[in-house]
């Protein structure tokens, strides 16, 4: 896909004029530029590369919209270390519309939006966060007097990409659990004709979503996906064969009732319901809040918040993932990962929220591993 | 001279969708409608779930007050349940909730708030020595030199040099309602882009006890970060040591830049110590047990109700007399539009009745938004900063009172100057500067318990279902940043069977009730409001900013009768 995104344009001002001006040296720009290429999986040798398209342009238009949402993806992104907010939104890009933190409102906002979907158009990256609620004529949200959907679709319009940040944007998150009473759904249930990227999470690692849009603006295009649409870089691997507390997984040594001698070990945490082994993540590489920590490491088991319907194939969260087929119980969690890969690979069925929210109503008969259309694996609702 | 229509939806710089309409008339504001424009329906979806889920969930309520839900849900659940939780992890929850109430404080007041009175063209003018003058003479914050403010100003030119104006675009920039002289301006934007900077850091408390921010994992019965000091995957000395780092430099940071830029802008602003007061009621329910959850004595703020803006008596609090009303919101009640009805019979069925999206206006409409009406007595509440600070100033709380003495004098304004907009601003800073210094002794006291040898986190007793009787109910109570929050849970065969949430912006942004009487945004929107340009809606944002609206927060619902709800076809 070209998108002439990355012309220079006569006489603009520069990343790299910004960043001379502030002292920030060549060398301190490359070595960011070194570390972002990491962040992105491309390796280090990709860093020149990055250097020269971020520093060879103007700050291209980003408009970042909120549907039914949180504003918890807007606030990760804002806890983001490389690039941080500030450099990202006086340097990087042009972040023309951003409901949270724009100084305009109302009639002024509106304005602005129109303004920049006008003067950029066919070229701007668009940012949703939230998801689309459809039922009864889409009354649940609206903004300036309209639905979401058609927000989201006018912004989609003139978009060169979009980014569906979070699980609401990626396929309708908590609102969208049984029984969604406002029929909300993700970004690509309403947008079909244009690239659709899913950086999910409940919230994601807001560095995930600027490496995201770092990616675009160098490469021109989106980086690779799976089959539901989530780039590779972050969300190719599972958790489970990432834990640092793996090595216990293997050993059988596991925290049994939260607080006990185990946990004070740190042992693994499979059995008060870590869902780990289901979930493919980017959280025990990139870690939270530059690095800090991560749920498993702070003792407590993953949700699965990367995973679609998570709200409702994931809980009861604090139970253990399904014993399936008999095998031994490492076999087991593999097993029940390679079939979500395989399940994520097929492709998502259009119906798949529908599908979600019947499997819902059926999961605490038995558990179900994902089948061949796609539809989620579904846990079941007590243990043996 | 007829009156005009004034509507701002979006409205920017909060939490959610709120759409504001009023009527100006000669530079005033005559009446004012606030206007919820999303709901989600949370409270239906916690039907039928485990109740050890529920934090999860209502946690998403909200991912920038993402401490409060899951807290309050842990405590209603462990109230049901009667659970216990150790005091270690009742300090560790302090210690969380602080630093959000801290860090969502500070956001607030430069990165939603402070563009209201700062702006940010007219730093472009100022001069950097002058800006560090004044920065020194209030505070010894180390960055305040003007090579520091040169290097910002310098930024801010390129940066609209460069045309493309990005957040700032079509501001209300060279407003009159703007006063700050440009050196003043200045010193707000280096702030503003310094306190970006420092609430990434010190959330991290978050991360450390709870995995991560926004949304923190968080346990019924305590917590599920284990205290092994020798280990490594566990809170241990290097973790407690970083914490106490992130504690301190909160404290500087509020201490040393929030507080005295708070005074320092108010200086010039003193004219809305008498605008915008509206509802004379405020409403406390207490936060940050220093005992067990249910010791109402070992609160650090108080629990309570002003009445009349009089000081001098603070009335008990009781639960069970709050009531919501639906006169003006888009639901149904079996009873009538005329009843109200206690959370635990709470009742609810969205009808949507409002004209058919794209529309102009709602405020000729009847029922005008998604927000319910709750009222206390029949009485509309102010809940939120200015209504801790003064239930906790009418309780005789002594630093509360030394602190907004404090402030009150170098304002040179009397008490009355806090039942206005200016007030729910500055005691928003009042309780942040008292917040960042009750962490340290919070910290000390997790440290003294480690030391005698005390780790426990969790109480497992009530951990299994079977151990829970057949049916229970329980209420979580809790001050959150933006105000007075209450979860009601009830538990049938160790599902969830109700599930309500009655939320601070639910209070403050609340409709017309049947008789009449206006919401709090409402109510402060036409107190002696100015309006000076109806079409550059300035004085309106800083009302509504001085709420701090969170609008996801604020819109709730749950199926009364608990049978099952209608299932919505999906496509």
């Amino acid at each position: 896909m070209y998108l002439p995104m990355r012309q220079p344009v006569e006489g603009g001002v520069t990343l790299a004029d910004r960043l001379q001006s502030r002292g920030v040296s060549r060398r301190e720009f490359l070595d960011f530029c070194g570390r972002l290429a990491v962040v992105l999986g491309l390796g280090e040798l990709a860093g020149p590369r990055l250097a020269h398209a971020l520093q060879s342009v103007q700050r291209p238009s980003v408009i970042w919209i909120q549907l039914q949402e949180c504003t918890g993806c807007v606030e990760s992104v804002l806890r983001t270390v490389e690039p941080t907010i500030g450099n990202l939104v006086l340097d990087t890009v042009s972040l023309d519309y951003s409901h949270t933190i724009m100084a305009a409102a109302g009639h002024q906002a509106e304005a602005a939006l129109q303004k920049a979907m006008k003067d950029n158009a066919g070229k701007y990256l668009l940012i949703v966060t939230g998801s689309v609620p459809l039922a009864d004529g889409g009354v649940y949200t609206t903004i300036g007097g309209r639905t979401a959907k058609a927000v989201l679709e006018e912004a989609a319009q003139g978009a060169a990409a979009i980014v569906a940040v979070g699980a609401c944007a990626h396929w309708g998150s908590v609102q969208a659990a049984r029984p969604n009473p406002t029929g909300a759904v993700g970004v690509s249930e309403v947008i079909k004709d244009k690239p659709v990227i899913n950086v999910t999470g409940c919230p994601p690692i807001g560095d995930v979503v600027t490496a995201t849009v770092a990616h675009f603006l160098t490469f021109n295009r989106l980086p690779a996906t799976d089959s539901d649409g989530r780039p590779l870089f972050a969300y190719g691997k599972r958790i489970h064969d990432q834990c640092p507390r793996r090595a216990h997984f293997d050993a059988g040594q596991y925290v049994e009732v939260f607080d006990d001698e185990n946990a004070r070990k740190g042992w693994c945490l499979y059995h008060v319901g870590c869902k780990g082994p289901a979930t493919f993540s980017p959280c025990p590489i990139f870690q939270w809040n530059g690095g800090t920590s991560w749920p498993i490491g702070a003792g407590h088991p993953c949700i699965g918040c990367t995973e679609r319907n998570f709200w409702d194939t994931m809980t009861p969260f604090y139970d253990r993932l399904p014993d399936v087929g008999g095998f031994g119980v490492e076999r087991t969690v593999d097993i029940f990962g390679a079939a979500l890969a395989i399940g994520a690979t097929a492709g998502v069925a259009a119906h798949a929220v529908a599908t979600g929210i019947h499997q819902a109503r059926e999961r605490r008969k038995l558990p179900v591993l994902p089948d061949d259309a796609g539809t989620p694996p579904t846990a079941p609702g007590k243990e043996e | 001279m007829a009156a005009t229509r004034v509507v701002v939806d979006p409205i920017t710089r909060i939490e959610g969708h709120l759409r504001i309409e009023a009527q100006a008339e000669a530079g005033r504001i005559t009446n004012a409608w606030a206007h919820s424009t999303q709901f989600r329906g949370i409270e239906i979806i916690m039907q039928g779930r485990d109740p050890r889920d529920a934090w999860a969930f209502t946690q998403r309520i909200c991912g920038v007050c993402t401490v409060v839900h899951a807290v309050a849900s842990c405590r209603a659940v462990e109230d049901a349940l009667d659970i216990t939780i150790p005091p270690n992890a009742n300090l560790i929850r302090n210690l969380i909730h602080g630093m959000q109430f801290i860090q969502d404080h500070v956001i607030h007041f430069y990165h939603l708030h402070a563009l209201d009175w700062v702006d940010v063209v007219s730093a472009l003018g100022a001069d950097p020595a002058g800006t560090a003058r004044i920065a020194r003479s209030i505070s010894p914050w180390p960055n305040n030199s003007e090579t520091h403010f040169r290097a910002v100003q310098d930024r801010l030119k390129q940066f609209v040099a460069g045309g493309q104006l990005g957040i700032f675009t079509n501001g209300y920039w060279g407003h009159p309602a703007y006063k700050l002289p440009p050196e003043v301006n200045l010193l707000a934007v280096a702030h503003y882009l310094e306190a970006l900077d420092w609430q990434r850091d010190v959330i991290r408390v978050h991360t450390i006890f709870g995995g991560k921010n926004p949304h923190p994992n968080f346990l019924v019965g305590g917590m599920a970060s284990a205290i092994n000091l020798d280990g490594t995957a566990t809170i241990n000395t290097e973790k407690l040591v970083d914490i106490q780092g992130m504690i301190r430099r909160a404290r500087t940071f509020v201490e040393q830049v929030y507080w005295p830029d708070l005074v320092a802008i108010a200086g010039f602003y003193k004219d809305w110590a008498a605008i915008g007061g509206g509802v004379p009621n405020f409403l406390a329910v207490g936060e940050f047990p220093e005992g067990d959850v249910r010791d109402l004595e070992r609160l650090y703020f108080p629990r309570g109700i002003i009445l009349d803006k009089d000081l001098s008596r603070v009335h008990p609090y009781d639960h069970k007399l709050v009531k919501e009303y639906i006169t003006s919101s888009w639901y149904r009640y079996s009873g009538g539009d005329g009843a109200g009805l206690h959370p635990w019979e709470g009742e609810t069925e969205p009808v949507y009745s409002g004209p058919k999206p794209p529309y102009e206006y709602l405020q000729d409409q009847k029922k005008y938004t998604w927000m319910k009406a709750p009222r206390y007595e029949g009485k509309p509440m102010q809940v939120g900063p200015l209504a801790r600070m003064l239930v906790a100033y009418g309780s005789g709380h002594a630093e509360v009172k030394e602190l907004v003495g404090a402030a009150l004098s170098t304002l040179n304004v009397g008490p009355a100057a806090l039942f206005s907009t200016l007030g729910r601003t500055a005691a928003r800073g009042i309780e942040t500067v008292l917040l960042a210094r009750r962490m340290e002794v919070w910290f000390g006291q997790l440290i003294e318990r480690i030391k005698s040898g005390d780790t426990r986190t969790f109480d497992g007793a009530k951990w299994e279902p079977s151990s829970w009787p057949r049916s229970a109910q329980g209420y979580g109570y809790l001050d959150a940043p933006r105000g007075a929050l209450g979860h009601w849970v009830q538990i049938e065969d160790a599902k969830i069977s109700r599930y309500q949430c009655v939320v601070p912006s639910t209070w403050n942004c609340s409709p017309r009730d049947g008789e009449g009487q206006l919401g709090p945004y409402e109510a402060a929107l036409t107190d002696n409001h100015p309006l000076l340009k109806p079409d550059e809606p300035l004085e309106i944002l800083r009302t509504i900013h001085s709420f701090d609206p969170c609008m996801s927060c604020g819109v709730h619902v749950l199926d009364a009768t608990g049978a099952p709800i209608v299932e919505v076809k999906v496509q």
